[in-house]
């Protein structure tokens, strides 16, 4: 079986984001591969340390140029060869599920694995969209996986708590924090990541046009009173709080 | 016709359902408001919703007992193919962003995710959203004859009963078989509200000390004020919270009337989940704290001694 991993490439959580004729613009800002694919990436080679079938691990990324640093990460934590669908135009989650399933396919792969919610967009559309492309099942917001054979199993959480599941092979799992620790590149992986492969197709090969068109993005930051209370005295404080909650904010009857 | 699906749990109709009323009125996309009921046993939902729609679609199915991805999916696509809908409208909790792009592909739909805002420009539906972990509002904009939008829950305000109820109407559904099984369940119970639910929560941090501090102050003071409890990553990591109190990126998102934030240092993963709360409060011991900067009433000061005041002070 081969997987498929999927990676964003997302700035820094702690990166200030700036925008500019009304994008987001990157030039400048710390960009790293998304920390939910970073799971993802790990899972699949811990899948395989741990015995499963597997012969192939492939990343892929869509996105412009810059994206190959991300790829290159993936690369150095492991994965066999990259696939880079390099474009600067802006797809969504429903359209670019198109590609994946097109390289799912392509690539006999048995599992595909995407962060549970990309810290570029909010989007947790990406997984689910691509398992209905495909009519495979998915699990979204792993936290717990184990192949045996085609069977899978594992934890997820869902609405109101969690469950543990059971599903047959070709599937989509959507990743998130608890799965796993992502291993840090080491420096020889670093050196023979450059020497894997990393395909580069272009976006026109795949006839993919985006269904949702990008009109404005700004940053609106909700004007808060900022009233401290001086916490001295603890009595006096919490008084004033409450007083200031239920008459001014109106939050507290 | 705007097909909403109504989340629904233990019986009642959710305050989410409501909100998606308001955001399918305010839309301006054109058709009479439906809501659709998916599930088992689900006879008194379905009258608690005719109060706000045009028409009720009611699928009380045995198979439709719990809720399924696929099922979901399958269902809200097939009843929007029927009823020629112009928009379907799925809840932004977790289940509904699960499902709803699965029904997006299979109707060859645009898909708006997570809507914050709705307006129409002629055929065109525009929705802003939140990105960049809730740093950036974007807009966007599709077309199409039938466009699936997800709504986030807190981001409009719960209609209102329509004054004559809707009409309910039986539908048939052709089903497909899931094929993820369920081998086990883990229901986080809390005798509160609901953390998506809630109008108030009380969130703790790491500062508050130990899981005996958190369930004396967090839990202690959201009993006296009748709210949510909360916890951060770090406190739940620590084991000592369930998962299911998790606020931010990798948790729930909330958006109450107040968040109270108890010993929270405020990292960019928490304020992206709670960020747009109205009102934010923080008692914190270190007056560095980031959370203080998005903070509208704030106490620099030890949670150990604050809180229990604000507890006694509340209950008098």
């Amino acid at each position: 079986m081969n997987i498929l991993t999927l990676v964003r490439q997302v700035p820094d959580a702690e990166a200030r984001v700036k925008i500019n004729a009304q994008a987001v613009d990157l030039e400048g800002t710390t960009l790293v591969i998304d920390g939910m694919d970073e799971y993802g990436v790990e899972e699949a080679l811990r899948l395989r340390e741990s015995g499963a079938a597997v012969e192939q691990i492939i990343a892929l990324a869509v996105g412009p140029k810059r994206v190959e640093d991300a790829l290159r990460t993936a690369l150095a934590m492991g994965v066999d060869r990259a696939i880079h669908v390099e474009t600067s135009e802006r797809l969504d989650a429903v359209a670019l599920s198109r590609i994946v399933a097109q390289i799912a396919q392509a690539e006999n792969i048995g599992l595909i694995l995407v962060g549970g919610q990309e810290a570029d967009w909010d989007s947790q559309a990406l997984g689910a969209a691509t398992a209905e492309r495909l009519g495979w099942p998915q699990l979204t917001w792993t936290n717990e996986l184990k192949i045996e054979g085609d069977v899978l199993t594992g934890r997820h959480d869902v609405d109101d708590g969690n469950e543990s599941f059971r599903a047959t092979l070709p599937a989509v799992v959507t990743t998130q924090q608890g799965l796993n620790e992502p291993r840090y590149p080491t420096l020889p992986n670093i050196m023979k990541a450059k020497k894997k492969e990393l395909r580069k197709d272009d976006l026109s090969q795949y006839g993919v046009q985006p269904m949702v068109r990008y009109v404005n993005a700004e940053i609106q930051t909700r004007a808060r009173r900022n009233h401290m209370i001086d916490g001295k005295d603890p009595q006096a404080a919490a008084a004033q709080l409450l007083e200031l909650l239920r008459n001014e904010a109106k939050v507290l009857s | 016709m705007i097909l909403i699906v109504a989340e629904h749990a233990g019986g009642k109709l959710g305050k989410s359902t409501l909100e998606m009323v308001t955001a399918a009125r305010e839309s301006g996309r054109e058709g009479p408001i439906t809501l659709l009921v998916l599930g088992s046993g689900v006879a008194e939902v379905a009258n608690a919703s005719a109060a706000y729609a045009d028409q009720v679609l009611v699928a009380d199915l045995p198979e439709l007992a719990t809720y399924n991805a696929e099922l979901w999916a399958a269902a809200t696509a097939q009843i929007a193919q029927e009823g020629e809908a112009s928009t379907v409208m799925i809840g932004g909790s977790r289940s509904g962003r699960e499902y709803a792009p699965r029904v997006a592909v299979k109707l060859d739909a645009p898909y708006l995710e997570d809507a914050i805002r709705l307006t129409s420009s002629g055929s065109a539906l525009q929705a802003q959203r939140y990105t960049y972990l809730a740093r950036v509002t974007e807009t966007v904009e599709a077309e199409g004859p039938v466009i699936v939008v997800t709504v986030k829950p807190g981001s409009f305000a719960p209609a209102q009963a329509a004054g004559t109820a809707g009409e309910q109407y039986d539908v048939e559904l052709t089903l497909p078989t899931p094929r993820v099984e369920v081998t086990g369940k883990s229901v986080e119970k809390t005798s509160r509200v609901a953390l998506t639910e809630a109008d108030v929560i009380v969130t703790g941090g790491r500062g508050v000390g130990s899981p005996e501090n958190f369930s004396a102050y967090v839990e202690g003071l959201a009993d006296a004020i009748g709210a949510g409890v909360g916890a951060t990553r770090a406190v739940v990591d620590a084991g000592w919270r369930p998962y299911a109190e998790q606020v931010g990126q990798t948790g729930k998102t909330v958006q109450p009337g107040a968040y109270i934030a108890l010993g929270v240092s405020g990292a960019v993963q928490h304020l992206s989940g709670m960020g747009k709360s109205k009102h934010i409060i923080a008692i914190n011991k270190d007056a560095e704290a980031p959370i203080f900067k998005v903070a509208d009433y704030g106490i620099v000061g030890d949670v150990n001694q604050i809180v229990p005041a604000l507890i006694a002070e509340a209950r008098k």
